[in-house]
């Protein structure tokens, strides 16, 4: 539900039902509104069969890949000869995204269960659950409900009597947006500088501490209790558009829509009626411009690709952008697109981890020819500069986040030209000083 | 990764040294230990025990860094490599309520640079990462806190407040004191 706002008709509330419901973070709680039972029923099949039923579903992670959940699961080794662990990405920090906050915040319970059934699937007994260093307030209420789960027996050696034991362990950042990697969150929480590993070895062969490894998103895990509680086919069925995109998605709408919120609708919403209906649409007097529709690293859209685009991972790319975390930045005709644009690649050469020459200076670079270009100081061959710079920082680094940066820039810089150039051109007014 | 502005007033950093006291006693030291066997690994107690050190200190001297390599096996260098790669932790004295706000894209648009102009003027900071002169406030911008559908967020020290606005700045310094 459109979180702090009453649910809309358009949406499809799994996930969200219970947001704005205190009574919800208890084990208690939860049990009276239908909790734990997809726990219970997974403790009841086996590791295959668990993973049968997610594949089944057709749910994709939703930490921004979309990489199916059952088969990322069943690339765990069969036999345990080593620890497994789950790591849970509770990192969000991707700009424009604030859904896991929300599922944390009213439902620690429904993550917790979710997280459970996954340690079951790969054959974990420990989950550590990575929560950024700024969720202060979740932090607290995470805590509390996994001590809840240990006291009411949803954790800890004998879970709901089945002999199977699971532990969370909550493990805090502490500010670093590239924790939110996977790799890079495991180094963090074995102790180290949060710099991305090369990959391969895969986590599910060697992840923490060398030892087989999934990661997963807050909103993947929180869905599948609901997967096992109603069936694959029940899942499979919530879809409005392209059948390989499935079940129920937590769009965070942001910017300047009337509305702004979590809203939960089903894959394949017309982004339309979200942003328009949902949403109550621009504020008096404004039109839309611009959509970021998947957290700041996806490509930007215009008005016109908004206006049939089908929401879910292959509709959004079939309007040039991609679904991403479902962060989704809404911008009005006040929107100096040219000062968002290097306000995103500043955030970006911040959050380098510095490892890769392309990314570390590629970001820095492209963030002061943006700020020259603001300033009045640009010269005629910036922008081909810039879009050079963005080919280098692209699928040329240890892991996505200096391509995360060049997408923002290569598309606006596409799409909306004429902004670029009224400041090179000397017909609008510089808004940043020369430095 | 950039380290933490706010350098506070230098004497206060010797003072702190020359009367260094360990943080790793009594009931902190028991803090600690409880988490030895959730890890297998002492190293990956690192994060969680620079945390306990900033709560205690306020921010993770070099003393401090010195201690907690010694109490997890470490070496003091590597320890400094860790503090100096996360934003949160504290590498300097700051204000005794640490302000920030976030000027990302999504809180841009919506007003964000105007609250940190409010916050800089409210407190009399002046300019960023600087400490006011009575020690009270030190005031950052951050990147994006997770939260933008309720722009501007603003994190003073545990407290996370939503929908922050020029005009509530004033009302929400008095809290603070
Ligand atoms: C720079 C960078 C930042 C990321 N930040 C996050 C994040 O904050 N939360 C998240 O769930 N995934 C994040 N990811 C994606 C994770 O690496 C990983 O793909 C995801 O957690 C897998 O979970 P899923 O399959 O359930 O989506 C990030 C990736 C990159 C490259
Ligand atoms: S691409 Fe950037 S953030 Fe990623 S590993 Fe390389 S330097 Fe670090
Ligand atoms: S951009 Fe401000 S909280 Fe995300």
């Amino acid at each position: 539900m459109g979180y702090p706002h009453p649910s809309h008709a358009k949406e499809q509330p799994v996930l969200s039902k219970y947001f704005g419901d205190a009574g919800a973070r208890t084990v208690e709680g939860w049990v009276k509104r239908g909790g734990y039972e997809g726990l219970k029923q997974a403790l009841g099949l086996t590791r295959d069969q668990v993973i049968e039923v997610v594949k089944a579903s057709g749910l994709r992670g939703r930490g921004g890949a979309g990489f199916p959940t059952g088969l990322k699961w069943s690339f765990m080794p069969k036999e345990v000869t080593k620890p497994h662990y789950l790591v849970c990405n509770a990192d969000e920090s991707e700009p424009g995204t604030f859904k896991d906050r929300e599922i944390i915040r009213w439902t620690p319970q429904q993550l917790i269960e979710g997280c459970a059934i996954a340690a079951h699937a790969i054959g974990a007994e420990r989950i550590y659950i990575y929560i950024r260093g700024e969720f202060t307030a979740e932090y607290k209420i995470l805590t509390a409900a996994v001590e809840d789960g240990y006291k009411n027996g949803a954790l800890g050696g004998n879970v709901f009597g089945s002999g199977r034991r699971i532990d969370v362990v909550l493990h805090r950042g502490a500010g670093a947006y590239i924790c939110g990697e996977e790799t890079a969150m495991m180094n963090s929480i074995e102790g180290k500088r949060g710099n991305p590993r090369i990959k391969p070895p895969f986590p599910a062969q060697a992840g923490l501490w060398a030892s087989p490894t999934t990661i997963n998103n807050v909103e993947t895990l929180a869905a599948v209790p609901h997967i096992l509680v109603r069936g694959a086919e029940w899942y499979k069925g919530l879809c409005l558009s392209n059948p390989k995109s499935t079940g129920t998605k937590l769009f965070s709408v942001c910017g300047h829509v009337q509305r702004p919120g979590n809203y939960e609708v089903v894959m394949g919403t017309p982004m339309r009626d979200l942003i328009f209906d949902m949403c109550g649409g621009m504020r008096p007097g404004r039109a839309l411009k611009a959509v970021i529709p998947g957290g700041s690293s996806v490509p930007i859209m215009t008005v016109a690709e908004v206006e049939d685009c089908a929401m879910d991972y292959e509709g959004i790319v079939a309007k040039g952008s991609m679904l991403g975390s479902g962060g989704m930045i809404v911008m009005d005709d006040s929107t100096d697109i040219v000062y968002q644009v290097m306000r995103l690649a500043r955030f970006y050469a911040h959050e380098s981890c510095a490892q890769c020459t392309q990314c570390r200076e590629g970001t820095a670079w492209t963030t002061k020819i943006l700020e020259r270009i603001l300033a009045g100081a640009g010269k005629a061959e910036d922008l081909a500069l810039l879009l050079d710079l963005a080919d280098n920082m692209t699928g040329k680094t240890i892991c996505v986040l200096s391509d995360s940066c060049a997408a923002p820039v290569v598309s606006a810089i596409k799409k909306f030209r004429g902004e670029f150039d009224a400041y090179l051109n000397r017909m609008k007014r510089p808004v940043m000083v020369a430095v | 990764m950039s380290g933490n502005p706010g350098a506070g007033p230098a004497h206060a950093a010797v003072q702190h040294e020359e009367s260094y006291q360990p943080v790793f006693v009594g009931p902190v030291k028991a803090r600690l230990e409880a988490l030895f066997p959730l890890y297998p690994t002492r190293q990956s107690c690192l994060l969680p025990a620079l945390w306990m050190v900033q709560e205690e200190r306020g921010w993770i001297s070099p003393r401090a860094i010195g201690e907690v390599a010694q109490v997890l096996g470490l070496t003091p260098a590597f320890v400094k490599g860790v503090v100096t790669f996360y934003t949160m932790y504290h590498t300097h004295p700051v204000g005794r309520h640490f302000i920030q706000v976030c000027t990302t894209s999504p809180c841009n648009i919506c007003g964000a640079e105007d609250v940190v102009k409010a916050f800089l003027q409210h407190t009399g900071c002046g300019e960023l990462g600087a400490t006011s002169k009575d020690g009270r406030f030190t005031v950052i911008e951050v990147e994006c806190l997770g939260a933008c559908g309720f722009a501007t967020p603003v994190l003073i020290d545990d407290d996370f407040i939503e929908g922050v606005t020029p005009e509530r700045v004033p009302g929400i310094l008095q809290g603070y004191k």
